[in-house]
């Protein structure tokens, strides 16, 4: 059988250093997708909790430091960093390899993304734990603030090229707005 | 414009992907007279003023909500999620 070798989503495109801003890839390691049935979200939240230690997120935050779970959607959540628990109440799937996940951070990181997100991520109003499903330019995206300036931003793992040109042309502008 | 989503919260217009009236909620039962079908799929007033529409908040959650807008004023009054929703 042929040698398969294992590949990141973003390998030869990261990491970048542009300005005042940092990119590289994240490896959330086992990613699962959790949609609670009608009727059995509470029932899947204390399972979380007595499992892993993290309740299901409410809309627009994440649980947790270890393993986390990181809403994504109506009625859905991502778990991250660990295995995920039976949970009868739910749909689960596999998602580990599906999603592009890359790290921004520096004093800029908000400026770049403010280019193109068409959500309010200011430190005022979008804080430490705080998710969004947004769009960055055309794109579906998931960002997560993990830091006083660092994001963590999603997007389907066949969009990584995609999400690391689209941010790259951004920092690289925010960094020549800042010669002028 | 911006849309109030009840799940996200107040989000950019481009996150969102127009249906039209919510009218489209208020299936007619199965056996209904032809022209209540008609009107259930091709008939829709153009109205000034309050409109209740669908939209589907497809860059974002990805629930489908009933806004309620003002075409004159684009004043938005209000939104709800599908399901919670009166046709």
């Amino acid at each position: 059988m042929a040698k398969l070798i294992e590949t990141t989503p973003c390998a030869g495109l990261l990491p970048l250093s542009i300005g005042g801003v940092n990119i590289h890839e994240i490896n959330l390691g086992q990613v699962t997708l959790v949609a609670p049935y009608a009727g059995g979200a509470k029932a899947t939240s204390d399972a979380l909790k007595a499992a892993i230690g993290v309740t299901f997120p409410k809309p627009n935050r994440t649980n947790g430091a270890g393993p986390r779970a990181i809403w994504c959607g109506l009625d859905q959540a991502l778990i991250v960093g660990g295995a995920c628990p039976d949970l009868p109440q739910a749909a689960v799937v596999d998602h580990s390899d599906a999603w592009a996940v890359v790290r921004i951070e520096g004093a800029e990181a908000e400026a770049v993304l403010a280019r193109l997100v068409p959500a309010d991520l200011r430190a005022s109003v979008f804080k430490r734990g705080h998710t969004v499903r947004t769009m960055l330019v055309h794109m579906n995206v998931g960002i997560t603030r993990v830091g006083a300036s660092a994001f963590e931003v999603m997007a389907m793992r066949s969009m990584a090229g995609t999400l690391v040109h689209d941010l790259e042309q951004a920092a690289k502008g925010v960094a020549a707005r800042a010669l002028i | 414009m911006r849309l109030p989503c009840p799940i996200c919260g107040e989000r950019d217009r481009r996150e969102f992907y127009y249906k039209g009236d919510a009218l489209a909620l208020d299936r007619p039962a199965g056996d209904a007279d032809g022209g209540v079908w008609d009107d259930y799929l091709h008939n829709r007033d153009n109205l000034a003023g309050v409109v209740r529409e669908l939209w589907h908040h497809a860059g974002g959650c990805g629930a489908w909500i009933v806004v309620t807008r003002d075409t004159v004023t684009h004043e938005v009054h209000g939104a709800e999620r599908v399901g919670k929703a009166k046709a």
